[in-house]
């Protein structure tokens, strides 16, 4: 019998059943558990923060006890067994490869096969009377309910979106409200999902900002330095600030800015950012060195914002793949000529005029 | 605040009324309200709040349902595009609908928040 390693940090110690020692877990969260959904925010280690897949006992489940099924991504498993506190139950844990319940879902590895495999392995015949399992609800993408039931004889129901509502869905004899079902995409929501995008956005960052302060400080009548901390550090602002109304504001603000797609919210916002930092060097405005660069940000601030928003569009919770094809196809030229137009004018005011 | 639409008029749903046995586990798995049912029968209401995430097509026992499913994931169009391997982002593209990509890396980058 296949069932998960007792040595994990968070398994308190072991249920014993037919079967052999069941991981035992708690409801309640440790310090490392907090820790670690914060570092999986910010992108650290996130495609590795894994659990044993497996059978684990919460409380003190019986052989009547509701089995609740779940990825090994330790994010979703947390937040699983935090919803239920005081509860009995069985979890069965899904190898996702670390992937959480949707995306997996969506990939298949959260599917009908590793779902039988697994009800198989853990012997979750011999530890429960029942035959049903409550699955989360947006593993519908990969899980045939009716194909589970013919091939395992156990029959799947699915509980709610969020882990948060099963005690409700529970004490309710396994019924979801139409509130349950609909899966939002609210400002707190899109707040969480900030972190990883703009950490992302800055990886890239650091390699981009010291060339464009280095190429700041050829060309026109000044010293090196002098123009390196004029031309240089706006460019270094322009692009923060590029990112961070693409990957920061444009999702906190994302029902409020204008169009459906997400470019154009984007360029929105990227319009919006670049009129705010011109407007501060309106002076440069009497050259043609100054007038072309202001230009080229006009050019190169949407056309980033616009492709950092498009990018959103994996993380948001409503995007269709025909939608975002369809986006992408007018939106990636456009970003791609505003870009090299911008660049192409950047240059020309360091080195041409 | 009601439900955030996306592009009009361009998902890929489709309902066989008359394979439909109006068992309602369209309804169940849908997490944008698309379907609607009526004495019976499913009917497609809010089309363009589909984000052809599959589960419907993947849950209908009577094959009723069709979607061409994936992600709706830029970074997945453009990995997959530029022939990078697409779990790079944490979302494929499964263009027949299918769910073929086990196997896949768990190693790979961070890359993108998808879902």
């Amino acid at each position: 019998m296949g069932l998960p390693s007792l040595n994990q940090p968070f398994v308190e110690g072991s249920i014993q059943t037919r079967v052999g020692p069941v991981p035992w877990i708690f409801s309640t969260l440790a310090l490392a558990d907090r820790w670690g959904t914060i570092k999986a925010r910010w992108g650290v280690g996130r495609m590795r923060y894994i659990i044993e897949p497996g059978l684990y006992a919460l409380g003190n489940p019986d052989d009547q006890a509701p089995v609740l099924v779940t990825a090994n991504y330790k994010m979703s498993f947390d937040r699983l067994r935090e919803a239920l506190p005081g509860r009995h139950a069985w979890i069965l844990v899904l190898d996702t490869k670390g992937i959480n319940v949707w995306c997996a879902a969506g990939k298949g590895t959260f599917g009908t096969e590793e779902l039988v495999r697994r009800i198989e392995s853990s012997g979750l015949e011999h530890i429960v009377a029942h035959r049903q399992l409550i699955l989360p609800q947006l593993s519908g993408p990969g899980v045939a309910a009716h194909q589970v039931k013919k091939l395992s004889g156990f029959k799947v129901i699915y509980g709610p979106i969020m882990a948060a509502d099963l005690p409700v869905f529970l004490d309710a004899g396994l019924k979801a409200t139409p509130d349950m079902r609909r899966k939002t995409f609210t400002v707190r929501e899109r707040i969480v999902l900030i972190p990883v995008e703009l950490v992302n956005a800055l990886k890239w960052s650091l390699i981009i900002l010291p060339i464009f302060f280095f190429l700041g400080g050829f060309g026109g009548q000044n010293g090196y330095w002098f123009n390196a901390l004029n031309y240089g550090l706006f460019a270094i602002v322009a692009l923060l600030g590029a990112v961070a109304a693409g990957t920061v504001l444009t999702p906190i603000l994302l029902p409020w800015l204008p169009g459906r797609a997400f470019s154009v919210k984007g360029l929105a916002m990227g319009m919006i950012t670049v009129l705010l930092l011109t407007a501060f060097r309106t002076g440069n405005l009497s050259d043609w060195a100054g007038r072309a660069e202001i230009l080229a940000w006009f050019l190169l601030i949407p056309a980033i914002t616009a492709y950092l928003a498009m990018n959103f569009t994996g993380a948001s919770t409503y995007t269709s793949l025909s939608g975002v094809k369809k986006e992408m196809k007018w939106a990636v030229p456009l970003e791609i000529a505003a870009g090299a137009a911008g660049l192409f004018f950047w240059l020309g005011s360091r080195f041409v005029v | 605040m009601g439900s955030l639409i996306y592009l009009k008029d361009v998902v890929s749903l489709a309902l066989d009324r008359e394979k439909c046995v109006g068992c309602g586990m369209c309804l169940v798995v849908c997490p944008h309200e698309v379907f609607s049912m009526n004495n019976g029968h499913v009917s497609i209401g809010n089309r363009d709040l589909c984000m052809e995430c599959g589960a419907c097509a993947r849950n209908c026992p009577a094959e009723a349902v069709t979607v061409r499913a994936g992600v709706g994931c830029a970074a997945a169009v453009i990995n997959t595009a530029l022939g990078r391997d697409a779990t790079s982002c944490c979302c494929v593209i499964e263009l027949d609908g299918s769910a073929e990509s086990r196997g896949a890396k768990s190693e790979v980058s961070n890359r993108s928040s998808c879902c």
